[in-house]
């Protein structure tokens, strides 16, 4: 927990309750709205606009996990995009596996892309996937697994700061290498799409996108309260600890690699969750989801909600995904420019973020004094200074 | 060679190069059980990283690290030695920032340090008394509250020993422990390294003359990566080598 001045922490405790009030509403409301309210009612959300929430929340979910491993271990992830693939990428297999012998080639068991390139037989890694309860198990299992085997050699290395930035990057990149490949059995370029339903619920029906919305909404209510209890235990105190001062943390005794390595597997492992229950919203999964540029925009969500905070970062992916949407839908050629302002404003101005910052306008007046002061220094004596003798 | 089964810590030809810079050659060094013990020496005399050396940062190229007679430190990592119970200050003052001086203390609690341990840890009314009273000793009952980052370097520096007092390690490494201080404060350290000194083995690092006078103790001084000479600070301060090294060049 950092200890902020009382006042702020009140106020962001209140925001957290608000927000996850909000979202616990919203879990209930936004489906009824959808399926009990007539279409001609201005109350009515209507199908596209669930989903495109939906979408939002894992993405809310994301910036939770990353904000775990950064807010408060320092651990900065520029690879977190390849646990939310892998995520998606498991309940993708199992979408696949049930589309059964509906696909374009009628194959009961192969997928249409094996069809295509020709495959006689599935893969031993796709076996299983048909069961839904062990898919889910993947989805845990697998961006967990990799995030132990990556961190346990990362850590142990003591690789840490910009270098271990650049090799998550890395890492997402050559897995992003290695899914465009259409020998790994993953279908390639296209990646997986053309789902059909799961547990029998068809996918594009209003109910189950409704459902999807409202796991989604609960999955991101869930998240916050395994980070929250984390970091207010005493585990949380230590990783903070780490993230300030690591070497007096290893001699005071704590093993630094084996806390590092627990958060980066929560994370990884919350990262897959949102993958898994974004998939079946959008409808594919291909490789482009571990494109490095996507691990970086999780980053700028989590920066300008504001970083160690948990509610900040959820709050952050909403307003950015928003402002994704509206502003590529109604200005496309500036957006990318507006997501690079933005980030450039957050660090100027409120490097703690949204949540963490008393007050906007104070730290533009900041800011505004400083740069007055530098511009003609004799007409505004700085106060913190002792005057001269 | 000394008979080494009751020294708390035993340095035998130890040697240590950087990029073939000789920081440590050929070091022999022994602490008695309960000794309190000050090493002075010039800048780039080998003193921090003899410390980084018995408390497992560096591994040495050769020799022999022993502690409490039997235990061999070159095998094991800081956090293995730290739980062996040697506890180690750093030269500029490293606490916690943002946590506050409580918080400081109650993490350097001797204990169980494995992360499902710490999930899942309740403080217990013995170990808050034990905190309390660490906090009395190091003067900060009042800043318990604050934020460690808001102390002044002083109160850092004692907050640091609170936190080596805490781990209630059998050895202290102290690093430097009143470089930046006031007098005043400095006087207060001195007291207060004696008074642990009293339970604990200690050894001091230093540059302040005066304040390795008044720890009134033996002294070791190292130059060029080894001991030049060993004995009382007067003893060791007449001690012509020794002025050569100090004065000259």
């Amino acid at each position: 927990m950092i200890r902020q001045p009382f006042i702020l922490r009140i106020l962001q405790d209140r925001l957290a309750s608000f927000i996850l009030g909000l979202l616990l509403l919203s879990a209930f409301l936004v489906p009824a709205l959808n399926l009990y309210v007539s279409p001609e009612s201005a109350l009515h959300v209507p199908s596209y606009v669930v989903t495109l929430l939906g979408k939002y929340l894992t993405y809310a979910l994301l910036a939770l996990s990353v904000d775990l491993v950064w807010g408060y271990c320092g651990i900065l992830s520029l690879g977190h995009g390849a646990f939310f693939a892998l995520g998606g990428y498991a309940m993708g297999m199992h979408m696949m596996r049930q589309i059964g012998d509906r696909g374009v080639y009628g194959d009961p068991v192969l997928p249409d892309f094996m069809v295509f390139l020709d495959w006689k037989e599935l893969p031993w890694y796709w076996y299983g996937f048909d069961n839904f309860g062990f898919a889910l198990l993947m989805v845990l299992l697998v961006p967990g697994l990799l995030a132990f085997i990556f961190g346990w050699f990362a850590f142990r290395s003591r690789v840490t700061g910009v270098y271990l930035s650049i090799i998550t990057q890395a890492m997402t990149y050559a897995l992003l290498l290695a899914f465009f490949r259409n020998d790994m059995g993953f279908g390639g370029n296209n990646g997986l799409t053309d789902f059909k339903d799961i547990l029998g619920f068809d996918l594009k029906s209003d109910g189950m996108r409704a459902s999807l919305f409202f796991l989604s909404a609960m999955a991101v209510i869930f998240g916050y309260f395994v980070c929250k209890f984390i970091v207010e235990s005493r585990l949380g105190r230590v990783i903070i600890a780490i993230r300030d001062a690591e070497s007096r943390a290893r001699f005071l005794g704590y093993r630094v690699e084996y806390y590092k390595l627990f958060v980066f597997v929560v994370s990884a492992v919350l990262a897959g969750i949102a993958g898994a229950l974004y998939v079946p919203q959008v409808g594919i999964i291909n490789p482009s989801e571990f494109a490095p540029a996507n691990s970086i925009e999780i980053v700028i969500w989590v920066a300008l909600g504001g970083r160690g905070t948990l509610i900040g970062p959820i709050i952050g992916a909403l307003v950015v995904n928003y402002a994704k949407t509206y502003f590529t839908g109604a200005l496309p050629e500036i957006w990318l420019y507006m997501l690079g302002g933005l980030f450039i404003l957050t660090t100027l101005f409120l490097p703690k973020g949204i949540t963490g910052t008393e007050s906007i306008a104070q730290s533009f007046e900041n800011y505004r004094l400083k740069l007055a002061r530098w511009l003609r220094p004799h007409d505004f004596p700085d106060l913190n200074k002792e005057p001269a003798e | 060679m000394k008979q080494h089964t009751d020294t708390i810590l035993y340095l035998d030809s130890v040697s240590v190069s950087f990029d073939g810079f000789k920081a440590i050659n050929n070091l022999s060094l022994y602490i008695e059980q309960g000794e309190l013990r000050a090493i002075i020496g010039p800048n780039g005399a080998g003193k921090t990283t003899m410390m980084d050396i018995i408390t497992g940062k560096t591994r040495p190229d050769t020799g022999t690290v022993l502690f409490n007679g039997d235990t061999a430190l070159t095998e094991l990592d800081e956090a293995a030695i730290a739980n062996l119970g040697i506890g180690r200050k750093f030269q500029k003052p490293t606490v916690f920032e943002h946590h506050t001086v409580f918080d400081n203390l109650e993490l350097s609690l001797k204990g169980n340090r494995t992360p499902f341990e710490s999930l899942f840890f309740k403080l217990k009314t013995e170990q808050r008394d034990r905190i309390d009273d660490v906090l009395k000793t190091i003067n900060l009952q009042d800043a318990r509250n604050q934020e460690a980052g808001s102390l002044s370097h002083g109160q850092k520096q004692w907050l640091e020993i609170g936190m080596l007092l805490m781990q209630d390690p059998d050895l202290l490494l102290v690093d430097e422990p009143v470089a930046g201080m006031t007098d005043a404060e400095t006087i207060e350290t001195a007291r207060l390294l004696k008074d642990i000194s009293k339970n604990h083995s200690v050894i001091v690092v230093e540059h302040d003359m005066d304040f390795v006078k008044s720890l009134d103790c033996r002294v070791n001084v190292l130059h060029e990566g080894s001991v030049l000479a060993e004995g009382s600070l007067d003893l060791v301060q007449s001690n012509p080598e020794v002025i050569e090294v100090y004065l000259g060049r």
